[in-house]
């Protein structure tokens, strides 16, 4: 049943032109950021061979092409989400959902899982980038399988807070900048130099996806991201359940 | 009738806040019913069907669905339903036959029988020739017939139609009401709807809401035996003063529409009345047994409620 749900949300995602569109303009840039990091591979190559241990090209290509794949997704995942329930409650085809014997937890894991399909579309299209470069070098397999990693995890994280506000209101636009204002201050929150950063820095998304990104996956950050996307998906469960009782 | 009955509601209580939109609602739906669901605007007749099919959740009171609880088994019970809200859930971006075929497998059809039951729900409600088109793209009248479709496609014990020929042609209309007896024989139909023709042409059983209350729970023989009416309209030509009327035997009360329209409370039978107004040449030159008892009963009950407020 969630996988009916999740696949018809996937189906609608790419029966719209949104879908399309997001994923030419983020490949777009995305690509022509990875076209620049290996010109700049290039004019550094000389120094870097007199280092005793050089960075390879898996640290100074493929990484920063990540890196800002998950800053355009971190503006583009809102678009994606807004709809996911706020649509559907404003145009009455929730009731569809709601009438049907599925449950609750049901509905809200299949549109999850919806969106984190098309996610995981989308890091396949930017991991064909980095794997691209197997034709003229080695690349560190093991990094690159971290980055990836990584960047799922993120991304479902992103998914499942935006699930989460598009539950909150009918009007997809207010949850699409709400979506987009909670995970710009998530991930800026780690920048924060003042005496509470320590505690405030735990919580930010950037500082558990950056280390993953240098290769070092950490059961600390792994545990993060699982109970981000918990919370955010139980609290969506519930905000479903108790609109049934108030409205 | 089977014994068991298909829904039974007691007590049902449903408030919006401090606003009782429900109160204390009690009935059964047995196989066979086409129970008609009338009320003026805000009287609580969304509400308790949005609370039927699992929409909203009742403050008090207890739901059974075919035997199941609601409440307790939700899935089960809605898997013996079929819900037609006042806007019919349709996603807009999909053809008729993925949409159907996604309700389908919703309601836990098996994936055999999904294209058996698909045409017989495009058949039944007229979707044959249209079911590659975009439900966008389609007229009301054919997103209405859609969403009747994803109603019984998986051919529920409780059908639940909100205002079910909204937006319809004359024709679609009738074709509808058929639609809906057929179905009738076979499942539970509730049906709301502010046509009063419309349950009077459909429906077995009806009942009026008002203010979030029961205030009429009839069967039609019933309804039909109350019709037996004594109320008439006449048209004439030289109307006297209705103190003149009134000094007829047969004739108890007078209203006047306009100058030359009336309706009459006749005691006995209308012959008597045609007699009368022969006898004293007001110009009879036209009699219409008034019938409109249930439109009486709903006017009486709603407004009467109202006005003592």
């Amino acid at each position: 049943m969630i996988l009916t749900i999740a696949m018809r949300e996937l189906r609608s995602l790419f029966l719209s032109p949104l879908a399309w569109s997001v994923l030419a303009v983020t490949q777009l840039i995305i690509a022509w950021s990875f076209f620049s990091q290996i010109d700049f591979f290039f004019s550094i190559q000389q120094q870097l061979v007199s280092l005793p241990s050089p960075p390879g090209v898996t640290d100074l290509v493929v990484m920063p092409t990540f890196e800002i794949a998950s800053i355009i997704l971190l503006m583009v995942t809102p678009l994606l989400t807004m709809r996911l329930i706020s649509e559907e409650r404003r145009n009455g085809s929730i009731a569809l959902l709601l009438s049907s014997p599925v449950s609750m937890t049901q509905i809200v894991l299949g549109k999850f899982f919806g969106i984190v399909v098309f996610m995981l579309i989308f890091v396949a299209m930017i991991s064909l980038m980095p794997l691209s470069l197997f034709m003229g070098t080695e690349l560190d397999l093991g990094k690159l399988a971290a980055g990836v990693f990584a960047l799922v995890l993120l991304l479902s994280a992103f998914a499942a807070a935006g699930l989460f506000l598009s539950s909150l209101t009918d009007n997809p636009v207010v949850a699409a900048i709400s979506t987009f204002g909670l995970l710009l201050l998530l991930w800026i929150i780690s920048s924060n130099t003042g005496g509470t950063a320590g505690v405030l820095s735990q919580l930010s998304l950037l500082a558990h996806f950056a280390p993953m990104l240098r290769g070092l996956i950490n059961t600390a950050d792994i545990a993060y991201f699982i109970l981000f996307i918990a919370t955010f998906l139980v609290l969506t469960i519930r905000q479903m359940d108790s609109q049934r009782l108030q409205q | 009738m089977s014994s068991q009955a298909l829904i039974s509601v007691n007590n049902l209580v449903r408030y919006y806040g401090d606003v009782c939109a429900v109160n204390d609602i009690s009935f059964e739906l047995h196989a066979g019913d086409i129970l008609g669901f009338l009320g003026p605007n805000g009287a609580g007749k969304s509400t308790t069907m949005q609370i039927l099919s699992g929409n909203l959740a009742p403050s008090e009171g207890e739901i059974r669905i075919n035997g199941v609880d609601l409440l307790e088994k939700p899935g089960d019970a809605k898997a013996a339903l079929g819900y037609l809200p006042e806007n019919p859930p349709l996603y807009r971006e999909m053809s008729v036959d993925e949409y159907l075929h996604y309700c389908a497998r919703l309601r836990r059809i098996d994936k055999r029988s999904i294209g058996d039951a698909l045409d017989l729900a495009k058949e039944r409600c007229g979707l044959t020739r249209v079911n590659r088109r975009l439900i966008g793209n389609l007229s009301k009248g054919f997103q209405q017939r859609v969403g009747i479709a994803q109603a019984i496609i998986h051919s529920p014990h409780v059908i639940i139609l909100d205002e079910p020929t909204v937006g319809l042609d004359p024709i679609q209309i009738r074709e509808i009401r058929d639609l809906i007896k057929e179905l009738g024989t076979q499942h539970g139909i509730i049906l709301s709807t502010h046509i009063l023709p419309e349950v009077e042409s459909v429906c077995n059983r009806v009942q009026i809401i008002n203010a979030g209350e029961l205030v009429y729970a009839s069967d039609m023989q019933g309804l039909l035996a109350q019709q037996s009416t004594d109320r008439y309209e006449i048209s004439l030509s030289r109307p006297p003063a209705t103190d003149a009327m009134l000094a007829s035997d047969c004739i108890d009360r007078v209203e006047q529409l306009d100058t030359h329209r009336f309706i009459v409370h006749v005691r006995g039978e209308a012959d008597c009345l045609a007699a009368a107004a022969v006898h004293n040449d007001w110009g009879l030159h036209r009699l219409v047994a008034h019938e409109h008892s249930l439109e009486q009963i709903f006017v009486n009950l709603t407004l009467g409620e109202g006005e003592a407020q």
